[in-house]
């Protein structure tokens, strides 16, 4: 796939195909090579767009235009005045509203541009991160004010609950609730805790806000303090992230110096604290029970739940843990109203999210776009297109913990409703983009090797579902496989999912289902015919590992 | 990166000073290891005696926190350490020839040391900085897109 100026799709269900839809895909391939457009303009069938009187569709990106009941003869025209001059043919274009099926998110999109939105890096970049009076300039402490001056912390709470705002971190439970939750809860102490333990590989967005914008860090866990009624709060960030851990710190002395921490704040009976713990390198600790384990000064092995962290969290007090990037949705939305909010993304998934790109694109890192873009959309217009003009054969969402998924899912929109609707997970947002040299066994095989190395052991399960599942992949990828590792792989995903304490063992078994459910040919092949067919994996028929 | 600790350099008087300075609390663990670990470059059992009578937390559990975290190294180490991203985005970014291309050039496999003290060679987890991978990071410096080429020129940057 390279980089293109639009995309063009044609729809080809059984209905389309009926109605003629490969004499337009011709045509439109004819014209579009008539125009000279051919370098600059993508062409493909696309499938599951069910609106059958109106087929067969033409759809047109980024523009998001949708044409319906198209003929060959449509075709010069369509061509001419849209892709060739720019101008919409109104009479061929149909509403978005009417689409079923898999793209019928168009309609929340209101058929605009996915343009990239900042609210989460809206200052990342822009103001100098170790001056707290560009912040103040840049709507900075503004939420804050208000919240402490006009707002009962019931109130506050209550906008969190109608923005519909769910936590970034990969689980998606609504903010609102949370907070909710701890304020519940009766107790004289209380904390609140910014989950800053970034590990899940390919993702670096806490990272960029961290070290561009720590004072909306501040802001936001002192209005979830106030919410909830916590006086002291703890940033957990990675021991990795050097430059992070210091502007925080900075960032938390300049915020003591003006006031804005410590007693009385704004003159009001609110009073709060915060402090830093580093990480010292564990990627279970980005789970909320390890990590408040870990500033107990633990190892950082989950705890059984209940209780939640809301009721029982750091030293059994009541806690709120929220993500980086959930954090700094809360000062925007306080300062713009939950209607505001929800005017982004789709309705289940309000707001903006943060991808990382990463992989064989042309360009590689972070966007900030609405709920809801599909992974077509990312790969074509943001990532540039694949590297070295490849085909795009699959992607991993979401981090260690999230899916492996087929280019066929490329044009599911990326909410949190539609991913779990097509069984797949949002995660964190990294978004791994490999190309047809990308071999799934080997690509499992990496990923199962980072859970057996990051597994805490506290639970079997994890501990010894993943050192197996990962001797498995590799007698798989040396030719000693048999089609019965196959059978127990997908067992071991089930049981990991079933039996683990946590969720790291309950997501660790993830990529063996999806490797099976979408590439089983490309496994099997390993196996039946002891070819890697991507030339990847050593193939070298020797047992590394006794699997007993 | 290490601090050399020379005969009768008294591990146990540096571990008085961190505690004295951050306290006994059980939460000033971690903080105090990773301290003392970039001091002396790992945490000896000498300091982990003394850690456990001065904040009266039984030896194991000082044992078992001080192995459980990657930052954190019970062994001894080379001068510098080379730490190699084995995570998928820097392995699907062409991260397998140059792992193999370091193993080649320093004759070590993954958690050895060199006999000359060297060079510690690991590899480790995500470390955050995706966007330019392979990445691998000697001591404190990140070297991202990384190609099996400039593995010799970056080792040639320490002495």
């Amino acid at each position: 796939m390279k980089a293109t100026r639009s995309m063009v799709l044609v729809s080809s269900d059984q209905d389309s195909l009926d109605r003629g839809a490969l004499d337009v895909f011709n045509a439109l391939q004819q014209q579009i090579a008539a125009f000279g457009l051919d370098e600059e303009i993508s062409l493909s069938m696309i499938s599951e767009v069910s609106k059958k009187p109106q087929n067969p569709l033409v759809l047109v990106y980024p523009d998001a235009v949708i044409y319906g009941s198209v003929t060959p003869e449509d075709i010069p025209h369509i061509v001419e005045e849209h892709l060739y001059k720019g101008r919409v043919v109104e009479e061929k274009q149909i509403s978005p509203y009417d689409l079923t099926g898999r793209i019928a998110w168009l309609s929340a999109r209101k058929g605009t541009l996915p343009a990239e939105n900042r609210i989460v890096l809206k200052n990342v970049g822009v103001i100098d991160p170790e001056s707290i009076d560009e912040y103040i300039i840049n709507e900075g402490y503004e939420a804050l004010g208000t919240v402490l001056k006009e707002m009962t912390p019931a109130e506050t709470i209550a906008v969190i609950k109608n923005s519909s705002l769910r936590g970034r971190g990969g689980a998606g439970f609504p903010t609102g609730l949370k907070w909710q939750f701890v304020a519940a809860t009766k107790s004289e102490k209380k904390y609140v805790i910014c989950n800053a333990d970034e590990s899940e590989p390919g993702t670096f967005k806490d990272r960029l806000v961290l070290e561009g914008d720590p004072h909306a860090i501040i802001e936001a866990m002192m209005i979830a303090a106030y919410a909830v009624g916590a006086d002291e709060g703890f940033v957990y960030i990675r021991g990795e992230y050097g430059l992070a851990i210091s502007r925080m710190a900075k960032a938390i002395e300049q915020a003591r110096n003006y006031g804005l921490l410590g007693e009385n704040i704004f003159g009001t009976d609110f009073s709060f604290d915060m402090h830093i713990h580093a990480g010292a390198g564990a990627y279970i600790c980005g789970e909320e029970t390890a990590l408040i384990e870990s500033i107990e000064g633990n190892r950082g092995e989950p705890r059984s739940r209940p209780p939640y962290p809301t009721t029982a969290g750091l030293w059994q007090k009541p806690t709120v843990v929220n993500n980086v990037e959930t954090l700094a949705n809360i000062p925007a939305i306080i300062r713009n109203g939950a209607e505001w909010y929800k005017s982004i993304g789709t309705p289940s998934s309000p707001g903006t999210k943060v991808y990382t790109i990463l992989g064989n694109v042309n360009v590689t890192g972070l966007i900030e776009v609405p709920m809801g873009i599909t992974l077509r959309e990312v790969i074509s217009i943001y990532a540039k297109g694949m590297k070295n003009g490849a085909t795009f054969k699959v992607a991993q969402t979401g981090g260690s913990s999230g899916s492996i998924i087929p280019a066929s899912l490329q044009d599911t929109p990326m909410d949190f409703d539609s991913f779990s609707k097509a069984g797949v997970s949002l995660g964190s947002g990294a978004l791994l983009i490999g190309d047809e040299n990308v071999c799934v066994v080997d690509l499992a095989k990496v990923l199962l090797n980072f859970f057996r190395f990051e597994s805490c052991g506290k639970c079997n399960p994890c501990r010894i579902g993943n050192q197996r599942a990962y001797g498995t992949l590799v007698n798989i990828s040396e030719g000693v496989g048999t089609l019965k590792d196959l059978d127990d792989l997908l067992m071991l995903s089930q049981q990991l999912y079933d039996l683990s304490n946590c969720g790291l063992g309950q997501t660790a078994g993830s990529p063996l289902f999806d490797i099976l459910a979408h590439f089983r040919a490309e496994v099997e092949a390993h196996v039946k015919l002891k070819v890697c067919p991507t030339g990847v994996c050593p193939m070298s028929g020797r047992q590394v590992y006794q699997i007993f | 990166m290490k601090v050399e600790v020379k005969a009768g350099q008294d591990v146990r008087k540096l571990v008085r000073g961190l505690v004295k300075e951050k306290g006994h609390e059980k939460a000033e663990l971690i903080p105090i290891l990773q301290d003392i670990n970039s001091q002396l470059g790992y945490i000896s059992d000498e300091a982990i005696q003394e850690l456990s009578e001065l904040m009266n937390i039984p030896l194991s559990h000082i044992y078992s926190v001080a192995t459980f975290y990657r930052m954190l190294s019970t062994e001894p180490r080379g001068r510098h350490t080379i730490q190699f991203c084995e995570s998928a985005p820097c392995h699907v970014a062409g991260g397998r020839v140059v792992w193999q291309k370091l193993q080649a050039e320093l004759g070590l496999e993954n958690g050895e040391t060199s006999e000359d003290e060297k060079w510690t060679l690991i590899t480790t987890s995500c470390l955050g900085v995706c966007g330019v991978g392979p990445v691998l990071v000697v001591d404190h410096d990140i070297y991202g897109n990384v190609t099996p080429d400039q593995v010799p020129g970056i080792l040639s940057n320490y002495e």
